[in-house]
């Protein structure tokens, strides 16, 4: 691997925060916040979780949204975009500047940044694009080529193709019915564009069959991917235990581990993309798992 | 005026009344990025069991009107780890540890208080006999008056003398009384109430249960009123036995809700998703209640509301407009 491990070490903070603008961003919505103790303290990678509703709200749980921007107007100013499509989401797109917002963050781990200036495959889907920008800006800052390759169902759902545009080396765009780019899946394109950009590591971001078709495909060019999950989560900090997968350990033990703290990025590789939504077998602490191995987690690992 | 808002939690006395919930805090550590866990009156860990546990599948939550299903099924480190690595660090930050503990058997609920016993500085154990998220219903002891009472007799008999053993009860049965009192026989010296009510979802648009564990428990504000009815039963019945009343606390006022009902501390949970600072949120909240009313001191109105109105005026020490 050419990358370093993506340890923050800076604890998220809880504020109040003021709306500077909503926005359309086509399909999606973008929602600025004066937020400087997040802005300040953010990594490419990270997310925020916002309480929805108001004080009295029936609904309890904060939803989490990758930060797209940061920037450095009124003290540090974060940007979130999100689909208004449930309830939390279409009240918070119903908010207006000088709203105040309860917002968490910035939260869990960020993409790890390669030591060397390589060549960066950056592939989103949908609004999964959302944390890739600012990766790429710090991406470019560390001497590394970027490349982009986007994909969504239809035009309107591409997010971010002309920034891709702007700032990456290539930008390749797939959806779903041709409305845009090339039809099809970005794994239809994923080949061609690994050999033409000669891709030394993978950054992904969107719903879990692409990260896990995307992580297939890269193994077979020995590719490491860079995946930030899209878990449902509760609370975003770790202790609801909402958002685990199965993921294997360096030690070669599979955990259940929290997506909102122990990533959301993780090695592609590592993620048991097929087990997601089971218990494995030989994960830590499955059922039967005891009785098989006795109290020595190594043992269990081994026998995975 | 500052408010005496020093509790017993069985023999031993907490500054303050607002305890986390089982389940809704881990062991602390993520919290404490937020506020000083060592300022709220004990930090109750998620149920720590025997071994390392997995858990259920996912999806595992569902949000409901006020409220939430968890499906989470004690996903857990084991007692080795937890000794090893989550007690210390509560100890380092001078919080007071109130270890949750789950079984599958009496033996392994006995086990896991001899464990604790061994190991130095937990305040006090809170014994998960209600857990909905198993799957043999069987298995959910706070639902029988018997299996319950062997598993408090067990834990007391094996747990140090100086560390309070609560049993925490299930309000999913047809006479929580009984099973409140099963506990308290066996040697149980407090009571917490209540765990989450079993519950289900389906989704409408895929026609399928949303949580892969088909059931879960159901927490949050919805339920409250259901706890604080839990709450009232017993206390009536038992007037001295400690209470830690729980389920859908959001603010103080909820807090002082439990406590006149005769909660002698409450537990926040499902709030502390929705806000991680909560627990001293409506710790500072509860004060202030108490102070609006001219309460000078938390004791004075646990239980008050099972008191005929005159004396409650009295006992309060103010007026009626207030009141």
């Amino acid at each position: 691997m050419t990358v370093e491990d993506g340890e923050t070490g800076v604890a998220p903070v809880q504020i109040r925060g003021t709306v500077l603008t909503v926005r359309r961003l086509d399909a999606y919505c973008a929602m600025t916040v004066v937020a400087p103790p997040i802005a300040e303290r953010f990594r490419p990678g990270q997310f925020v979780a916002v309480a929805v509703g108001g004080p009295h709200t029936a609904m309890l749980l904060r939803r989490a949204f990758s930060i797209y921007d940061v920037r450095p107007d009124h003290g540090g100013t974060v940007e979130f975009v999100f689909a208004a499509l449930g309830r939390g989401t279409q009240w918070l797109a119903r908010r207006r500047a000088r709203d105040t917002l309860d917002i968490t963050g910035p939260l869990g781990r960020p993409f790890p940044i390669p030591r060397d200036p390589v060549n960066c495959l950056l592939i989103g889907g949908g609004y999964g694009s959302s944390p890739l920008f600012s990766l790429s800006d710090r991406l470019r800052a560390h001497g590394c080529q970027v490349d982009f390759l986007l994909g969504a169902a239809s035009a309107d759902r591409v997010l971010g193709a002309l920034t891709a545009r702007r700032t990456g080396r290539t930008t390749m765009i797939t959806t779903d019915d041709g409305s845009l780019g090339a039809r099809g899946l970005v794994t239809d394109v994923l080949s061609q564009v690994i050999h033409e950009a000669r891709t030394d590591v993978i950054y992904a971001c969107g719903p879990m069959p692409m990260l896990r078709a995307v992580t297939a495909d890269a193994g077979k060019y020995d590719i490491p991917v860079l995946a930030s999950v899209e878990e449902s989560m509760g609370c975003g900090i770790g202790v609801c235990m909402t958002c685990v997968l199965p993921v294997l350990g360096n030690d070669g033990i599979t955990r259940m581990v929290r997506s909102c703290v122990d990533g959301p990025v993780f090695r592609g590789d590592q993620v048991r993309w097929d087990d997601i939504g089971t218990i494995p077998f030989d994960a830590l602490g499955a059922p039967g798992w005891n009785a098989r191995a006795g109290q020595e987690p190594l043992e269990a690992g081994n026998a995975g | 005026m500052p408010v005496d808002l020093r509790t017993r939690l069985g023999h031993i006395e907490l500054p303050n009344p607002i305890l986390t919930a089982s389940g809704c805090a881990a062991s602390g550590r993520e919290l404490a990025q937020f506020f000083d866990v060592s300022k709220i009156g004990a930090v109750v860990t998620k149920s720590v069991m025997l071994a390392p546990r997995a858990g259920r599948p996912t999806p595992r939550m569902m949000e409901t009107d006020s409220g939430m299903l968890n499906s989470i099924g004690l996903q857990g480190p084991g007692i080795d780890a937890f000794l090893q690595r989550d007690l210390p660090w509560l100890l380092s930050r001078g919080a007071r540890a109130m270890v949750s503990i789950a079984g599958g058997s009496v033996d392994e609920y006995a086990e896991l208080a001899g464990r604790l016993s061994e190991a130095s500085g937990v305040t006090a154990i809170e014994v998960n006999i209600s857990c909905p998220n198993v799957t043999d219903r069987g298995q959910v002891f706070a639902c029988h008056p018997d299996a319950a009472a062997a598993v408090m007799a067990a834990v007391r008999g094996r747990t140090r003398c100086d560390i309070p053993v609560f049993a925490k009860l299930s309000p999913d049965v047809t006479d929580i009384v009984a099973v409140a009192r099963a506990c308290v026989a066996a040697g149980s010296d407090g009571l917490s109430m209540i765990n989450t009510l079993l519950g289900m979802a389906i989704d409408p648009d895929t026609m399928r249960p949303v949580l892969a564990g088909l059931t879960g428990g159901l927490s949050g504000p919805a339920i409250r009123p259901v706890a604080v009815r839990c709450v009232w039963q017993v206390r009536a019945a038992l007037p001295d036995i400690p209470i830690i009343g729980m389920g859908g606390v959001r603010t103080g006022r909820d807090a002082l809700e439990f406590v006149l009902a005769g909660a002698d501390m409450v537990s926040v949970g499902t709030a502390i998703f929705n806000d991680p600072c909560a627990c001293p949120r409506i710790l500072r909240e509860l004060e202030e209640e108490l102070a609006s009313r001219g309460v000078g001191r938390l004791r004075d109105v646990v239980g008050i509301a099972h008191e005929p109105a005159g004396a409650v005026l009295l006992r309060a020490g103010t007026h009626h407009r207030k009141l």
